[in-house]
């Protein structure tokens, strides 16, 4: 079914013909991580889509992912362009590669899921913890709650996980 | 890549038009069109009846080459308009030379015309903001990852992180262009800025500030391309196209970063394809025009190409190298960071005014009408590169796609 809601205020539409996304954002709903496996070459994929991007097979089936990683790159935006973003400023980027398939099929190969900081209820984080996530971070995804069928994936610092002493962090603070 | 043929020197820049650069043209693009492609067939010399091809591109912001080639009195043999920003102008040069090969018609005007800063606007403010998020926009613009400096700031911070790149380099781009800018009376920013006056304005996505980002503009620009032999009966001296690579991809072209290493662009890729068909190297080029949406991707473009060794890329932009003057100045126009946005055409267009050796600075217009070039580079002044003998212009659209060409004097 499409779904037609919103997040943050922001227009949200999914339609019927998108197969893929409707798929993995109800995992989303349900507070579970699950991408698409190619039934050939095995790999996982992130973004869902119709076909495998290393071996181009069409068949793949949905596979739970645990949702931890390690942060490669951020950027902390201070200028929100859309408005509903505004009052979460600055807010945080956050570019993880899962552990899971990481260095796969090739070195320069990751699932790269891209996110906010965010704390564990999936609400932007505010500046004082902002400062303290960096390139290094270790993060566990948590979820966003949008809507019947939807929920958006978001990084949350693992507090479980060892940190490194200090992620790096653009120069000037 | 084994590219079985190439076109090298057989086809020719042989016009240049533009409008003025300005926020707040109070216009049409289809008038902005319409002007810059008068003056650039007022520049080669060439009448309604002696164009038969016409190209644009554009996002959906711009009028069309219908509209445009009636307007003129221009009938098409052949016309293209196609979606795209960044590096569309190199590919559509390529495409121009391949359908002019065929003899699909003779004489081809590219155009580009928007109303970027009255009408929409690429930063995504206004009416961009405010589009749905539909379903492959959720693993993006959903987390406030829509705007060009934010899609890209991840490669950029990553490159700071990989070879200690620093904010200091960075802005050297800026202040450099700044101060080619302030020679050339058309730009829109014609002062001159420091690296201090960029890191001091105000952050918009780490690591790039207000001053590391572009100028959206208003304007109509165009460029007209033919064979050589037509080009020699021509008014001015032809840019030779020498080689070209249009649109080239890392891998992963639907999200750049799903391939690494992060801090790679496009140009890894393209340089191949570029050196190759050009029959030079980045050693045999005198000017570029490497695309500066942003201060970084002019940097990141440079190095990929292989002007210098990967990484020290900060070390090539604030070493003087870049500067005019220097050994191969960039964007000696000021580009999009000071002379005004243009989705590339305006750097093709100066790197063809300086193998003409003809560009319009404010030095002095002596007796016999044409510019005394002084060769003086400080405020005001000039704005000619010596011996301009071959150009490289980098295109980008984004860290994963970029085009590039070489251009050589005629």
């Amino acid at each position: 079914m499409a779904i037609d809601t919103n997040y943050l205020d922001m227009p949200i539409m999914v339609e019927d013909l998108d197969q893929e996304n409707l798929a993995y954002f109800q995992h989303c709903a349900d507070h579970q991580f699950h991408l698409q496996s190619c039934t050939a070459c095995k790999q996982l994929r992130y973004p869902p889509t119709t076909a495998c991007p290393f071996c181009a097979n069409l068949e793949s089936e949905w596979k739970p992912v645990e949702g931890k990683g390690t942060v490669c790159t951020y950027e902390e935006v201070h200028h929100a362009i859309q408005p509903s973003f505004k009052p979460y400023l600055p807010y945080l980027v956050l570019l993880v590669e899962l552990d899971t398939q990481k260095g796969q099929p090739t070195e320069n190969d990751a699932l790269r899921v891209l996110a906010n900081l965010t704390d564990e209820n999936g609400t932007l984080a505010p500046p004082e913890v902002v400062k303290q996530v960096g390139i290094g971070s270790r993060v566990r995804m948590v979820f966003s709650d949008v809507d019947t069928g939807i929920a958006l994936p978001q990084w949350t610092l693992d507090e479980n996980a060892k940190q490194p002493e200090k992620p790096w962090r653009y120069i000037y603070e | 890549m084994e590219t079985t043929k190439n076109l090298r020197g057989k086809y020719a820049i042989v016009g240049i038009g533009e409008t003025e650069y300005i926020r707040g043209a109070g216009r049409t693009t289809r008038s902005m069109a319409t002007e810059s492609i008068k003056r650039a067939m007022d520049d080669a010399g060439l009448k309604p009846g002696e164009v038969d091809g016409m190209m644009s591109y554009s996002q959906m912001d711009s009028t069309l080459s219908t509209f445009v080639a009636g307007d003129l009195g221009i009938r098409l043999n052949y016309f293209m308009d196609v979606w795209g920003g960044g590096s569309s102008i190199e590919a559509l040069i390529g495409i121009a030379t391949g359908v002019i090969e065929a003899g699909m018609c003779n004489t081809i005007v590219i155009f580009r015309s928007m109303n970027g800063h009255s009408g929409m606007r690429f930063g995504g403010t206004g009416k961009r903001a405010a589009e749905p998020l539909s379903g492959d926009q959720l693993h993006a613009r959903a987390y406030g990852w829509q705007s060009p400096a934010q899609m890209f700031s991840l490669a950029f911070m990553r490159h700071m992180y990989d070879y200690g790149t620093t904010p200091e380099q960075v802005a050297m781009v800026k202040s450099i262009h700044s101060e080619h800018a302030s020679n050339n009376p058309k730009a829109i920013m014609k002062k001159r800025v420091s690296v201090d006056d960029v890191l001091n304005s105000r952050m918009i996505v780490k690591p790039l500030h207000l001053l590391d980002c572009c100028l959206e503009t208003d304007n109509g620009t165009a460029i007209i391309v033919t064979s050589k032999e037509r080009a020699a009966d021509l008014k001015k001296r032809p840019a030779y196209i020498q080689g070209v690579v249009g649109r080239c991809c890392k891998p992963r072209s639907d999200m750049y970063y799903q391939h690494g290493p992060l801090s790679q662009v496009a140009g890894h890729y393209a340089k191949d394809i570029l050196w190759k068909n050009a029959g030079c190297g980045p050693e045999d080029i005198d000017v570029t025009g490497s695309y500066d949406a942003f201060s970084f991707t002019t940097l990141l473009q440079l190095e990929d190409y292989g002007f210098c060794e990967k990484g020290e890329g900060g070390e090539y932009v604030s070493n003087g190298t870049t500067r005019l003057g220097g050994k191969r100045p960039n964007n000696t126009s000021g580009g999009h960071l000071c002379e005004g946005y243009t989705h590339g055409i305006s750097m093709i267009i100066e790197n063809v005014r300086q193998l003409r050796g003809e560009v319009d600075d404010s030095c002095p217009i002596g007796p016999d009408g044409k510019r005394q070039h002084t060769y003086d580079y400080s405020e005001g002044g000039c704005r000619k590169q010596h011996n301009v003998e071959l150009t490289a212009n980098l295109g980008w659209a984004t860290p994963g796609t970029g085009s590039a060409m070489v251009m050589a004097r005629g």
